[in-house]
């Protein structure tokens, strides 16, 4: 696979954690727009080579090699409630970085995106909390409602989305479009 | 605490450690054979160095404890005690002590909490019962008693003659170490006769300036013996620190040391090694010639001089360690043979983890390599980039044998930590048993080594609760009163098998399908052979211990051996006589890092059973061809053989290219069949954890990479065929992913 751009969040520089604090990046799913935080970008990828593993949940795709690293890879549209995504000639995996409290461990998980769009700043005051109802997916998926260019855009909590809590879980009962069917473990 | 104090006490605690094992495992041999006097030394030498080092951190209780059993060693060294059993009990119990001191001081603690305190005061009020009258050395006046010194002022020459003569500076802090310089030569009057002692005075002060703590005493010493020259020099290896040591041989010893430096092997060798080897300068000698040789190139850089070395033969002579005649002799004999001896260096264990890590990416891009020269086999440049990928490859293959044997050690230090824990297990049951070690030399992969130390621990505490009955009872049954324990080890096609085997009274049949049947286990009326009730043993919650004692009995240990064991890609067997014993063996692979595997295609994926279970690969009959079963049996040679097709169970797509086969799995006494699309062949390769969000999953237990970047699953054969038998997979349910596998 040939990667389409190296985004690394360097640990050890300061500027760049500082810069990066209120720095999102916006990508294309099922025809909506949504962004994570940069702080928990690792890299993006081009998709392939993907090798499902059986009696899994829909939403988790498979594994990649990642130099020599097998990284468990999700299908964030069907983790979202929706359809399962369909490859395009620019969809990618985007490699983040997951903290799991349970252990105390760093885990990388890639998640599937029809197209990466840019990095946007926003700053705080134009974070809105997320809506109590309307939104099309769990509430505690959402991070916060950011304003740009006079639009809402939706910032994932992606801690919540792929909670290996509930990723390990081998049914499909958490994927609720709205109500979310279980609560989440992070309290 | 900052970081260099912090690194300096790990030091310590790994130095202790190993220090306070030797010191164990010398005292079990003194256990064995009393006679063994030299080991009374190295129990010494590990107390004593503890102490010392104990002292930099200012760790005081850990000081005045070792402190006290030195004083008790001191005695036994010299004559004064006895070693009797008693006291070799209170010397292990010394030792736990120690080492939980050791423990107790790099946790902050002090002197430990107060179970420690506690026995710490037991130990030390019976230490005392063996310092008699004379109590501990250090308050003793080395200046008060005379009688075994004779000094005569009148000789001053100090003549060579067929007698040793060793000089002793003793430094001023000898004293406030707690030594005692006379103890000293009493203990050298025991490996000869003392000849003459001179005492030199030039370090005297004035008697204003004499401080009552401080050691002023220097000796010339003549000395008749046979001894040889690390024997004498060990005599002062305890003030090795704070005194200067010079030991001239007598000179009829030069022929001697000659014909020893002749005798040496053609092996290139330095010059100083010659002289230790041959036994005319010691170690310690050596290592303070090197010194000196080295603060002078590093005054000589100091002063941006040229560096010119004084040759260390020279140094030797100048400090009088050795003759002029000898170093000439060792100099004709290195002439002979040169380049540099042979050398182990430490490495801390994450560098060769990362090193094995590193080995098995190349590995896999080596086999990538390979398979894209082939794929362009209409180059023309292709023959040579074959020819050149395969000489990498083996080359590849020889650095990942070479770098996993790195790895490897042998069983036998973990088989010998056994033997005081089977000491103390059957000194408190009150049984005679004697352990019985073999094969200790076989190698193992480390870090299956460390996993495998808690399920041989209790596999051997069963062996003696449960398994080896009391004296009496094996009296009375006609067996030798003595118990035995083995402990093996060997290799067997590829993997190693470690055996715990007693001759107690073996397991009892009915005693654990009764207990099996109270559990639910098993049904009433199910019959089971021995072997599958053996195995009974190892389900969570089982004992039938009547009693549940302090070493076992409380049913949590075989089921957790069990799947320590499982845990390594191992297995666990057992065999027992009723009456005649019981014996556990163990297979294990040699290595984790990398896994025989069968490859296999099913559907568009690619999946590894592991080689070690596949029996063999058939065609899949005709009648079971494109059949959507998902399970069924077929006649294998008039075997029922139940099988699971792979393809239906995993959701594969279909597509099926010609006939499908069958994989014949075999583990744990029972047969499978595994329905496959493709077979592959043996496939060697690195197995990688799957990660968290995969923990629930179960008949996967890992993933590998493939020659050509694709990642393909590992199949865990009987975690799979378990599934399958509890009916978890039936086609329907497992479809609509709505119910959690368990």
């Amino acid at each position: 696979m040939s990667p389409v751009a190296h985004v690394t969040t360097d640990d050890d520089s300061g500027a760049d954690q500082i810069e990066s604090q209120n720095q999102f990046l916006s990508f294309r799913l099922a025809d909506e727009v949504y962004a994570i935080d940069l702080m928990s970008l690792k890299e993006i990828i081009g998709y392939g080579d993907l090798t499902s593993v059986p009696m899994m949940p829909g939403f988790i795709r498979g594994v990649i090699n990642l130099r020599g690293r097998v990284v468990p890879v999700v299908d964030l549209a069907e983790r979202l409630g929706g359809q399962k995504t369909e490859v395009r000639k620019r969809t990618s995996i985007i490699i983040v970085e997951i903290f799991d409290e349970s252990d105390d461990e760093r885990i990388d998980i890639g998640i599937i995106v029809d197209s990466v769009n840019e990095v946007l700043d926003i700053c705080p005051d134009d974070i809105e909390p997320p809506p109590s109802f309307g939104a099309k997916i769990r509430t505690d998926f959402i991070e916060g409602m950011g304003k740009v260019d006079g639009k809402f855009l939706v910032l994932l909590d992606i801690g919540n989305i792929l909670s290996i809590e509930e990723l390990s879980m081998l049914n499909d009962v958490n994927v609720g479009v709205k109500e979310p069917a279980r609560k989440p473990e992070t309290e | 605490m900052n970081e260099e104090i912090q690194e300096s006490i790990q030091v310590f605690v790994s130095e202790a450690g190993e220090l306070l094992d030797e010191m164990e495992s010398a005292l079990l041999v003194l256990e064995e054979d009393p006679s063994h006097e030299g080991h009374i030394n190295t129990v010494f030498r590990a107390v004593h160095t503890i102490k010392g080092s104990a002292g930099l951190f200012s760790y005081d209780h850990i000081v005045d404890f070792s402190h006290h059993v030195e004083s008790v060693l001191d005695r036994v060294r010299d004559g004064q005690q006895k070693i009797t059993s008693e006291l070799l009990s209170i010397l292990l119990a010394c030792h736990d002590i120690l080492e939980n001191l050791v423990q107790a001081a790099v946790n902050d603690q002090g002197a430990g909490d107060e179970e420690v305190q506690e026995r710490t005061r037991g130990i030390a009020g019976q230490l005392e019962q063996y310092l008699g009258e004379s109590a501990c050395a250090v308050d003793e006046n080395p200046m008060v008693s005379h009688e075994v010194l004779q000094i005569d002022d009148q000789i001053s020459g100090i003549e060579l003659g067929s007698n040793w003569h060793i000089s002793l500076r003793f430094g001023p802090d000898v004293l406030r170490n707690g030594m005692d310089p006379l103890s000293f030569m009493r203990y050298l009057s025991r490996l000869g006769e003392v000849v003459q002692i001179l005492p030199v005075w030039d370090d005297m002060p004035g008697r204003g300036e004499m401080e009552p703590e401080s050691c002023y005493l220097d000796l010339e010493i003549e000395f008749k013996s046979d001894a040889d020259k690390v024997t004498i020099e060990n005599v002062f290896q305890f003030v090795k620190d704070d005194c200067k040591v010079t030991i001239l041989p007598p000179l009829t010893r030069h022929s001697l040391y000659k014909e020893a430096i002749e005798d040496l092997p053609g092996e290139p060798m330095r010059l100083g090694d010659i002289l230790v080897e041959s036994g005319a300068v010691t170690e310690r000698e050596l290592k303070e010639a090197l010194e000196v040789q080295q603060s002078e190139v590093d005054q000589a850089e100091l002063k941006m001089e040229n560096i010119s070395k004084t040759p260390i033969g020279e140094v030797l002579i100048h400090k009088g360690s050795v003759h002029p005649e000898l170093v000439n002799a060792a100099v004709n004999k290195q002439a002979k043979n040169k380049g540099s001896p042979e050398k182990t260096i430490r490495v801390s264990a994450d560098k060769l983890e990362s090193l094995i890590n590193l080995m098995g990416e190349l590995v896999i891009s080596t086999a990538n390599i390979a398979l894209l020269a082939n794929l362009t086999r209409k180059d023309t440049l292709n023959d040579a980039l074959i020819e050149a990928t395969e000489n990498m490859g083996q080359l590849v293959d020889g650095v990942r044998d070479a770098s996993l044997g790195l790895r490897m050690v042998q069983i036998g230090e973990t088989f010998f930590r056994f033997r005081r824990i089977v000491r103390d297990v059957s000194h408190k049951s009150c049984k005679d048993i004697e352990l019985k070690i073999s094969g200790g030399e076989a190698e193992l992969d480390k870090t299956v080594i460390e996993k495998i130390s808690d399920p041989l621990l209790h596999l051997v505490r069963n062996a003696i609760d449960h398994g080896i009955e009391s004296t009496e009872t094996r009296h009375k049954t006609g067996k030798p009163k003595k118990g035995l324990l083995h402990l093996s080890a060997s290799h067997d096609s590829g993997g190693i098998v470690i055996k715990v085997s007693d001759d107690g009274c073996g397991l009892s049949h009915e005693k654990i399908l009764a207990k099996a049947q109270d559990l639910g286990l098993v049904k009433d009326n199910q019959k089971l052979s021995d072997q599958e009730v053996y195995r009974l043993i190892f389900e969570p919650g089982f004992s039938t211990a009547e009693q549940v004692t302090d070493l076992s009995g409380r049913g949590v240990g075989m089921d957790v051996v069990r799947r320590n064991i499982e845990a390594l890609r191992g297995h666990v067997d057992v065999e027992s006589q009723p009456g005649k014993g019981t014996s556990f063996s163990i297979h294990l692979p040699l290595t984790l890092a990398i896994i025989d595997g069968f490859l296999v295609r099913v559907g568009k994926s690619f999946y590894v059973i592991p080689l070690d279970m596949v029996e063999e690969c058939t065609e899949l009959p005709e009648e079971f061809q494109n059949a959507s079963q998902l399970n069924s049996y077929m006649d294998l040679r008039g075997e029922v053989l139940p099988f699971i097709h792979l393809a239906e169970l995993f959701q594969e797509k279909n597509v099926r290219s010609g006939r499908e086969n069958i994989v014949v799995a075999k583990f744990a006494g029972q047969k499978a069949g595994l329905v496959v699309d493709e077979l592959h062949g043996e496939y060697q390769t690195v197995i990688k954890p799957l990660g968290k969000v995969f923990r629930q999953l179960h008949g996967i237990s890992g993933a590998t990479i493939l020659g050509s970047g694709k990642v393909a699953m590992v199949i865990d054969v009987p975690a799979l065929v378990k599934t399958a038998a509890s009916g978890a997979f039936e086609h329907g349910r497992f479809s609509s992913n709505s119910e959690v596998l368990n």
